[in-house]
């Protein structure tokens, strides 16, 4: 109520001086300094003899901001924070598909530690998430830049670029199988045709060949969303800095190095946090494109939780594969906040 | 060489239209020019490929020797005959625009009042709201799933639709509510403070000022939280279980995927169908989608 009161007479402050309505801005000033003292009194026999019950609970800034936020904090409790409790609770116990589990400690955590197929998914996920976010953000970066520039149809350019990020991930995964075909790929057949290779590429057949097939697919479809955040900071970079750099004798290097890229860096701690933990925790493209094939080459941890839980119906032991992500996804986390305060830090701090 | 090279330095960080005079023209063509279409080229080649795939008629599908693949002077409608009138894509189309309809509509009610209330309100504890969810939309579905089936089941909406409208939201509202905030911000407080001095209530002032001030946010939300619904895949593939309750990301990897060496034309149509209403929707709103993907991060 203070936080209004104090608002009131700033508006009043404001309002004096105003040579039109006078008598009108005062007599409105009047009236909510009644307002707000009738609050002050602090008397709730005296206030609610003035303001009915409900008047008074619309009044009140907790109790409305309570009925305000139910529908998002509803959805988002019962469908977010209780599942990942649960999920975690899950995992320490043997359930399946159709049967309730019994608590069983570590076993499922035990179990995983000595299951091949499970570190190999990691590994992958590791070497996916690695390799994949950094190409993302070098390509992405790079595009950046050169959308940057004085572009003829800039705009369609930039409409262009953004495609792959809006078509469904498992169309354009579907795209990349029949491009990654062990028969009919246009790839090998152009590669044949050039002379480079004799006998068609078996993409997705050979683990390490799908391994960076995968890799690219996710890249392709990564970049564009990189490139177009990353545009959106650049473009706030005044160009004035440059221009004063360029005048003090920075190289090319220098202007990128200790303009471009400090500027930069909160959006850029932002985006690849996001692109870092997307990429992680990917699913659909590995499952569209090879399914885990060949022989367990290509499961993430993700689709390998999906197996294990609801192929083969262990439920608890793919919920301990799911758990083992969270400490990945908390460093991410981790990261995500420091560039937001880094970022707070460079506008000066402000609250808002 | 030396020149090219210096060229290219200069050109990757030079964002001034104010110096771009100091390039050539040629170091513009091999800095600028020729790597944007190379990269242009591999980002939209898979649609190319997708649609002359998806109007090619079979035989040049799987001999590409006889006439060159990159093109087709024959083109067919059949796969996207048979997508249409005889398999069950119509229906999954329907299902995908329903599922995405609703929840991106329950997700934005949530989050208008979620927003409102966090930059608006200010009631106790609003900052730390706003923190947490953005965590929220930190929390990846791969994680989710496994407790959310068991959820999902026990409550008996396995294998329904309404399942994806009541999960789906999770997805939406934290990015929602943090793109919506930071629009909100942007209207002045005087506004409000003018409507509450003359007794307009808090849902007045939402509904009647802050609302139709706030329609690009609005439109760039429901655009973004719809072309997510569209894209989501794990909920959908775990939820839904019958061919007839299917969305089309699930279905055409389902029920699309057989052995016969002719599937590629259908899945290709089926994939380009798929496609076509969210890029179409997206022609429409570029500016709007763009806001949307940088506000969320920038906020």
């Amino acid at each position: 109520m203070a936080a209004r009161l104090q608002r009131a007479a700033f508006r009043s402050q404001m309002r004096i001086p105003a040579r039109g309505p006078a008598h009108a801005a005062f007599f409105e000033h009047g009236s909510v300094m009644v307002n707000s003292a009738i609050d002050m009194t602090g008397n709730p026999g005296r206030r609610q003899s003035e303001r009915t019950l409900w008047a008074k609970l619309q009044g009140n800034r907790n109790w409305l901001g309570f009925w305000y936020m139910l529908p998002a904090i509803g959805i988002l409790v019962l469908f977010l924070a209780y599942p990942l409790f649960l999920g975690v609770w899950l995992s320490f116990t043997d359930t399946k598909i159709g049967r309730a589990g019994e608590f069983i400690g570590f076993e499922n955590y035990e179990w995983l530690w000595d299951d091949s197929v499970f570190w190999v998914s990691v590994f992958n996920t590791l070497l996916y998430t690695i390799v994949a976010s950094a190409a993302k953000f070098g390509i992405g970066l790079y595009l950046a830049l050169l959308l940057n520039k004085r572009l003829p149809f800039k705009a369609l350019i930039r409409a262009l670029v953004l495609i792959p990020f809006i078509v469904p991930t498992v169309l354009s995964a579907i795209a990349f199988w029949w491009i990654y075909d062990s028969q009919f790929s246009i790839l090998s057949w152009s590669l044949r045709k050039l002379g480079w290779i004799s006998a068609n590429i078996d993409f997705l057949g050979d683990p390490w060949n799908a391994r960076w097939s995968t890799i690219f697919a996710n890249v392709w479809r990564g970049v564009p969303f990189i490139a177009i955040t990353l545009l959106a900071g650049l473009q706030t970079v005044s160009p004035s800095l440059y221009e004063a750099a360029t005048l003090d004798g920075a190289t090319p290097w220098q202007r990128f190095r200790h303009i471009t890229y400090p500027l930069l860096t909160p959006i850029i701690a932002v985006v690849m946090t996001f692109s870092v933990l997307f990429t992680f925790t990917d699913f659909q493209l590995i499952w569209a494109l090879t399914r885990g094939g060949p022989v367990n080459a290509t499961h993430l941890m993700a689709t390998l939780s999906y197996q294990r839980a609801i192929i083969a119906g262990q439920l608890g032991e793919g919920a301990a594969i799911s758990t083992a992500m969270i400490p990945f996804l908390l460093a991410a986390i981790g990261i995500a906040w420091y560039g937001l305060q880094t970022r707070k830090w460079q506008q000066g701090g402000s609250n808002d | 060489m030396t020149s090219i090279d210096a060229g290219r330095r200069a050109d990757t960080t030079d964002h001034s239209d104010g110096m771009a005079y100091l390039e050539t023209v040629p170091s513009r063509v091999v800095t600028t020019y020729i790597p944007l279409l190379l990269i242009l080229i591999v980002l939209l080649f898979p649609f190319y490929w997708m649609a002359l795939t998806a109007i090619k008629p079979n035989d040049q599908l799987i001999d590409m020797d006889k006439v060159s693949p990159f093109w087709t002077w024959n083109p067919t409608f059949q796969h996207i005959h048979k997508l249409l009138f005889e398999s069950d894509y119509p229906r999954w189309l329907w299902n995908t625009m329903f599922i995405a309809s609703c929840a991106t509509f329950i997700s934005l009610v949530a989050s208008v009042l979620a927003a409102y209330a966090i930059v608006r309100l200010r009631f106790r504890g609003a900052q730390t709201v706003g923190a947490l969810i953005f965590l929220a939309y930190l929390v990846p579905p791969s994680i989710l799933f496994i407790p959310l089936a068991t959820v999902i089941y026990k409550v008996g909406l396995f294998d329904s639709p309404l399942a994806l409208i009541l999960v789906y939201p999770t997805i939406l509202i934290p990015f929602s509510t943090w793109l919506l905030m930071g629009y909100f911000k942007t209207i002045p407080f005087e506004l409000e403070e003018c409507a509450l001095i003359d007794g307009a209530s808090r849902w007045q002032i939402l509904t009647k000022i802050v609302l139709p001030l706030a329609i690009p946010g609005l439109i760039s939300a429901f655009i973004f939280s719809f072309t997510l619904c569209w894209n989501e895949f794990i909920y959908a593939l775990t939820f839904l279980s019958s061919t007839q309750n299917k969305t089309v990301p699930v279905a055409i990897v389902n029920e699309f995927v057989d052995g016969d060496i002719y599937r590629w034309g259908s899945l290709m149509a089926g994939a380009l169908v798929g496609s076509l209403p969210l890029v179409i929707l997206y022609a429409f709103f570029v500016e709007h989608y763009v806001s949307a993907m940088t506000g969320a991060v920038k906020e």
